[in-house]
């Protein structure tokens, strides 16, 4: 490829992510400099994620501002949204009209552990939850529009019609977690305070690195925005349990393969003072952070050796 | 009889556009699969501790669950299937056509989703249960007539949920946007079907209100017939309750959709 070199200079600024597409589609710098953009050296990776989170507020804002052009009709979604993710929280009560303890936890423990998870996954369904809308674009041919912009990807795809109504789930998760403190007795020390908004940021990364993954498997598998689901809603469902109701396979899977145990579970049982039902060493409580830079890791090398092998759908 | 072919041929025509999808309906199954374990763990805790909760053992409860992940997409319990697209097509103007056509509105759309449903029973209800009857032990109808009762009564819960959602496509005509509404309607119909939690669980005056509501024709009738608590008159009785659901919201959507098409006006040329 001739135009290599300046091609590389000019996509930089796209992420190193959107290089290898622009590549194959045989597009040259010329085209970007015709159209205004200025070939700039900004290859710097810190520079590169300086961008991407730049273009994902500007994305963000653009959508926030059409969404409150309708403000009726943001409530009204905020509200059914918040409405929406409360019915879980009604059949937990509706379960807990009929038992005292589940699994050995009390229904102040068992919305302990929802309120943390579902505050933590509301965060991810609010930052990247628009990534399961890949498939959707992969199918149509819109994603190569994205392809074409000197902004990231993986930024213009996680912004792209940012849902402002998502707040009810978060709202929804922290009330749940506010009122479950109130009637827990909890033994406060600093490092346990501390690891309150550790889980919480953490546990939002992890289910972020699945939003990422998920929408990375849909490169290939351009329908299966569903399997994505088991893991993003479906996770957030069984973490809202104690995880002694669970088959201890099902357990080991949740913390070693998809490490979800570790948004809620693990330090959650820390903070409430009781066992693991793996008896895993005590330290892995504390690891929740380490465990989210791992994830997200992974989805961000998932998410680019997807990109290199997408071939547009044409036409 | 004309029409009857043309229908039946519509819904078959539905029936295949829902096959086309292949990696979809896999990744469909994955996830019934996923949420019917996760479900049935939380069912087995809560029946261990209060066994025979509802008048279910904790094989019937777990067969609840199974049964429940079969009849989630068959009987849109979330909302769905023509839902959307109607919306849409009456928010475009589109609807213009689907008036004009020498078929009757209502039925040609209750035939896609017949064919849809079949589909997803098939697709999307066959393999999860499957897997769920070899991971868990069930309780299965013994004879082959408790299949069949099962069969007839998925199909009148079928057809209230399309009249349920058929009323809902209709609020279009007047709102434009159907985002609100659906959400809601696809709310009631989760907490109603008894697809969170059967509606025998259901405490005081909300579980009587739950078992008389249509909604209640969506899964907690078809999952009693499959587990055979219903026999003899009692069996009339769901299945009368079913379809007398069925005729009622058929005619409100008639009535409705009279109210609906005199007020239409189509832009353009």
């Amino acid at each position: 490829m001739a135009e290599g070199g300046a091609a590389e200079r000019v996509v930089a600024g796209g992420g190193a992510a959107g290089l290898g597409a622009v590549e194959d589609s045989g597009f040259g710098a010329a085209g970007f400099e015709a159209a205004g953009f200025e070939a700039v050296d900004n290859s710097a990776p810190e520079r590169r994620v300086v961008d991407g989170l730049r273009a994902y507020g500007l994305i963000v804002a653009m959508w926030v501002r059409s969404t409150m052009a309708y403000r009726a009709s943001f409530l009204m979604t905020a509200f059914g949204n918040f409405a929406t993710t409360g019915l879980d929280f009604a059949t937990i009560l509706l379960m807990f009209s009929h038992v005292t303890t589940l699994g050995g936890f009390t229904l102040p423990e068992v919305a302990f552990l929802y309120g943390t998870t579902s505050t933590a996954f509301g965060l991810a369904d609010l930052t990247m939850g628009s990534m399961d809308r890949l498939g959707r674009r992969v199918r149509d041919g819109t994603l190569d529009t994205l392809l074409l912009r000197p902004v990231p990807v993986l930024a213009q795809v996680a912004a792209d019609r940012f849902a402002l109504r998502r707040l009810g789930r978060i709202t929804q998760g922290s009330l749940v977690l506010g009122w479950s403190l109130s009637r827990l007795d909890i033994d406060w020390t600093v490092l346990k305070v501390l690891m309150m908004p550790m889980m919480l940021l953490s546990g939002g990364a992890i289910f972020g690195a699945v939003f990422v993954a998920g929408a990375a498997f849909q490169f290939w598998a351009g329908d299966a925005s569903e399997v994505q689901n088991s893991f993003t809603y479906g996770g957030n469902t069984l973490l809202q349990y104690p995880p002694s109701i669970f088959a201890k396979d099902l357990v080991r899977g949740v913390t070693f393969i998809v490490p979800l145990a570790f948004v809620n579970w693990l330090p959650a049982l820390r903070i409430l003072g009781r066992d693991d039902p793996l008896a895993l060493p005590g330290w892995l409580d504390f690891a929740s952070p380490l465990v989210a830079v791992a994830c997200c890791a992974v989805a961000g090398l998932a998410w680019r050796t997807g990109l290199r092998s997408y071939r547009s759908t044409g036409s | 009889m004309g029409g009857i072919r043309l229908y039946a041929a519509v819904a078959l025509s539905g029936f295949r556009r829902f096959a086309t999808y292949r990696v979809a309906t896999a990744a469909g199954v994955f996830t019934n699969t996923v949420f019917g374990f996760i479900l049935a763990y939380t069912y087995i805790a809560l029946w261990d501790a209060r066994p025979g909760l509802g008048g279910y053992d904790r094989s019937q409860a777990l067969t609840y669950v199974w049964v429940g992940q079969a009849l989630l997409m068959t009987t849109a319990m979330m909302g769905g299937g023509f839902q959307d697209e109607l919306i849409e097509r009456i928010r475009t103007g589109d609807v213009a056509i689907d008036l004009y056509r020498p078929a009757d509105l209502q039925v040609w759309w209750l035939a896609t989703d017949l064919g849809r449903a079949a589909f997803h029973l098939l697709g999307r209800g066959v393999v999860p249960m499957l897997i769920g009857a070899l991971a868990f032990e069930l309780t299965l109808p013994a004879s082959a007539l408790t299949w069949l009762l099962f069969l007839v009564s998925v199909t009148l819960g079928v057809v209230v949920s399309f009249a349920l959602r058929y009323l809902v496509v209709l609020s279009a005509f007047w709102l434009l946007d159907g985002a609100g509404v659906s959400q809601i309607a696809g709310l009631a119909s989760m907490f109603f079907s008894g697809a969170l939690l059967p509606l025998t669980l259901f405490p005081g005056w909300l579980g009587e209100l739950a078992r008389a509501l249509p909604w209640a024709a969506l899964q907690q009738i078809p999952a009693d017939v499959f587990l055979g608590r219903h026999t003899g008159t009692g069996l009339l009785r769901v299945f009368a309750f079913q379809a007398g659901w069925a005729l009622a919201l058929l005619a409100a959507g008639r009535a409705l959709q009279s109210v609906a098409t005199r007020k239409v006006v189509v832009q353009g040329g």
